[in-house]
């Protein structure tokens, strides 16, 4: 007699978790007709953030691209969102997947050099492109050179109608990234991906092409970037090559991935939060939070690398999307080993993962 | 003459990088580490050095040793205590804990010294020159940073292949588990990698300071520099940071001889050529 076998993605918590998750998504897009002008801005500020943080840790996460220049596809997406509604004449709203596409298309470019480094090079070497990036766009008159452009076609609307509809944007390229990176994981790419996360050799051992993958997850973690940044300066409308391309993007989403989880979906939603309601929290005293930030994002990724969302799932198997597959015999379900963020850009040898750590088992509902 | 005059300034130019860079190719050659920090830690020696000539009231000059020292004794430190860790856990992790100690470097900087450029000043020596034609004029002051930077590199030269301590440094950059077996300490190794880099920043550091002012949000241009100089010469080649250093520092005054303000961006391109075409360096010992 054969052995029953099913292999599960829900668990309980997340058959949970998605209904609310809808209702959450549902009670904030209504946020336009009740909340005050205050409470969009903040409200964008949150949802890029977000974004931005999902998509970053689409590339260190699942591709183990450690990226210190993701700052140049937030330029170029502001910047293009400025090219299409001001030379071109099309909607600024409808500039935001352009933006984005403009971004995908800079990351080829942007990949084929810097995917001949490895590792901490890789990290210096897109920061030294988008560099490039920011000062050819400081040299380019065109472009409004070092002093920078206003979004005139998008101050020109109605501010109540703008604020609406720059809000709905945020929260649309929020959804969109985790909705984007939950699509990724559940493809054939993304298995891919999970087995390079885990260990790149073996990985590439098993027929994986690992170069095209990670190729793939920069150009659609650009896409995600220049689409948020887009919408960023729809909200800010003030762009100048010294911010749209700054450094700051990345310690944001760096620190937000970091602190929340790296290699998981929910760990950057908890770090987005946690960044900014300290940001918030810290307004008064300069940049205090980005010292507090930064102790903590350096304290967690040395002794609790799995995050404040991966140290949490490890020890209460909840998940809040269902990604991780289980083997179910009969009554008992076996959860993969929860991601334990192994080096993948190294040159030196793979860590042998903690070998016969037990398997959690849970009830299950079969 | 005017270009014998550009490649003179460049040259010396590249001295000043190639002291940024030897610190960085050290570390990394030791313990494969890319510290993110590295421009942070030179403009946090220059602060250091700036309070020490405030409070004692000295030429620049004389805090260099002093300001190796505390930069030394802080890198052993900020290694075993946080690096090393770092390390261990993988080095995607390491990566991220030297980029979040650069951020809190450069915003502690920015709440103890305000966001104002300062300058540290050396008296006469900044503005002395030897006139060699009309054209081309050297400074003393650059022509010191070269030669400080000369001797750094042969200084680490001997050290590497002469001492006990350069003789772990290099068994532990070929093979660290073979060299650990021999009974070195890697942990404190690392340490006292970290505080010669340091230490040589320090130089660095303070003469930057000399030769330009400074601002708390000046690291990352700094790493970046020292990371050009080290690819242009080629991973793990001494003096090839050093040619890379005045490559960069060439192709910079060049830049900005051609035209304002492309000075940076020209380096910039000469680094990327040289990724697309020689990614392994001008003087890589092996091929990647």
């Amino acid at each position: 007699m054969a052995t029953p076998i099913k292999v599960e993605r829900y668990t309980k918590s997340s058959r949970i978790a998605l209904p609310v998750t809808a209702v959450v998504i549902i009670v904030a897009a209504t946020i336009p007709a009740w909340g005050s002008s205050n409470i969009m801005k903040q409200g964008v500020t949150f949802l890029t953030l977000l974004a931005l943080a999902q998509m970053w840790n689409l590339l260190a996460g699942y591709a183990g691209l450690v990226s210190v220049g993701q700052q140049a596809f937030v330029g170029i997406g502001a910047y293009s969102l400025w090219v299409f509604s001001e030379k071109v004449g099309i909607n600024p709203f409808l500039c935001v997947p352009l933006a984005g596409a403009v971004a995908a298309l800079f990351a080829f470019p942007t990949a084929g050099l810097a995917f001949r480094l490895r590792g901490g090079y890789f990290a210096v070497g897109t920061w030294v492109i988008s560099e490039v990036y920011r000062l050819l766009v400081t040299q380019t008159s065109w472009l409004g050179g070092g002093s920078g452009v206003s979004i005139n076609k998008a101050v020109q609307i109605a501010p109540s109608t703008r604020e609406a509809v720059v809000f709905w944007w945020a929260l649309g390229v929020a959804v969109g990234a985790i909705a984007l990176v939950y699509l990724v994981l559940r493809s054939r790419r993304g298995i891919a991906l999970t087995a390079i996360r885990d260990d790149e050799i073996g990985a590439r051992s098993l027929g994986v092409n690992v170069l095209r993958s990670k190729l793939w997850v920069f150009i659609l973690a650009a896409f995600g970037t220049g689409a948020t940044g887009a919408v960023i300066y729809l909200n800010l409308l003030r762009l100048q090559p010294e911010a749209g391309f700054s450094l700051q993007w990345s310690v944001l989403m760096i620190f937000a991935v970091v602190i929340g989880g790296l290699g998981t979906i929910e760990g950057p939603i908890i770090g987005a939060i946690i960044f900014f309601v300290l940001q918030q929290l810290l307004a008064d005293y300069g940049t205090w939070y980005l010292i507090l930030l930064g102790a903590l994002a350096a304290l967690v990724v040395v002794f609790a690398r799995r995050g404040v969302w991966g140290t949490f799932a490890r020890r209460w198997p909840v998940d809040l999307l269902p990604l991780r597959r289980r083997l179910c015999l009969e009554t008992v379900c076996f959860t993969e080993e929860a991601p334990p963020a192994a080096p993948t850009t190294a040159s030196t040898p793979p860590e042998i993962p903690g070998a016969a750590e037990s398997e959690d088992t849970q009830g299950t509902d079969v | 003459m005017i270009w014998v005059n550009d490649v003179l300034q460049g040259i010396l130019l590249g001295g000043l990088y190639a002291l940024f860079a030897a610190g960085l190719s050290l570390v990394f050659g030791v313990m494969r580490l890319v510290n993110l920090a590295h421009g942070d830690f030179s403009i946090m020696a220059a602060y250091i050095a700036l309070a020490i000539v405030g409070s004692l009231n000295i030429n620049p000059f004389y805090t260099i040793v002093l300001v190796m020292i505390i930069m030394g004794i802080f890198g052993y430190i900020i290694q075993r205590g946080l690096f090393n860790f770092a390390m261990d856990a993988g080095p995607m992790q390491a990566i991220l804990a030297t980029f979040g100690i650069a951020i809190i470097i450069q915003n502690l900087l920015l709440e103890g010294f305000t966001a104002n450029s300062k300058g540290l000043d050396a008296g006469s020596i900044e503005n002395a020159f030897i006139r060699i034609s009309d054209q081309v004029v050297i400074g003393w002051f650059p022509l010191i940073t070269l030669i400080a930077s000369v001797v750094v590199l042969l200084g680490l030269q001997i050290f590497l292949g002469r001492t006990r301590l350069g003789r772990a440094f290099r068994a532990t950059a070929d093979n660290q588990r073979a060299a650990q077996l021999m009974g070195i300490d890697n942990r404190h190794l690392y340490g006292m990698a970290m505080a010669f880099a340091l230490a040589i920043v320090a130089i660095g550091g303070v003469f930057i300071g000399i030769r330009t002012t400074f601002s708390p949000s000046a690291g990352p241009l700094r790493l970046i520099f020292a990371y050009e100089a080290v690819i242009i010469g080629g991973l793990g080649s001494l003096w090839g940071t050093l040619v890379g250093g005045i490559v960069l520092g060439i192709a910079q005054v060049m830049g900005d001889h051609i035209q304002q303000g492309w000075g940076m961006l020209v380096g910039h391109f000469v680094f990327l050529a040289i990724l697309a075409f020689r990614p392994q360096g001008l003087f890589a010992k092996q091929v990647q």
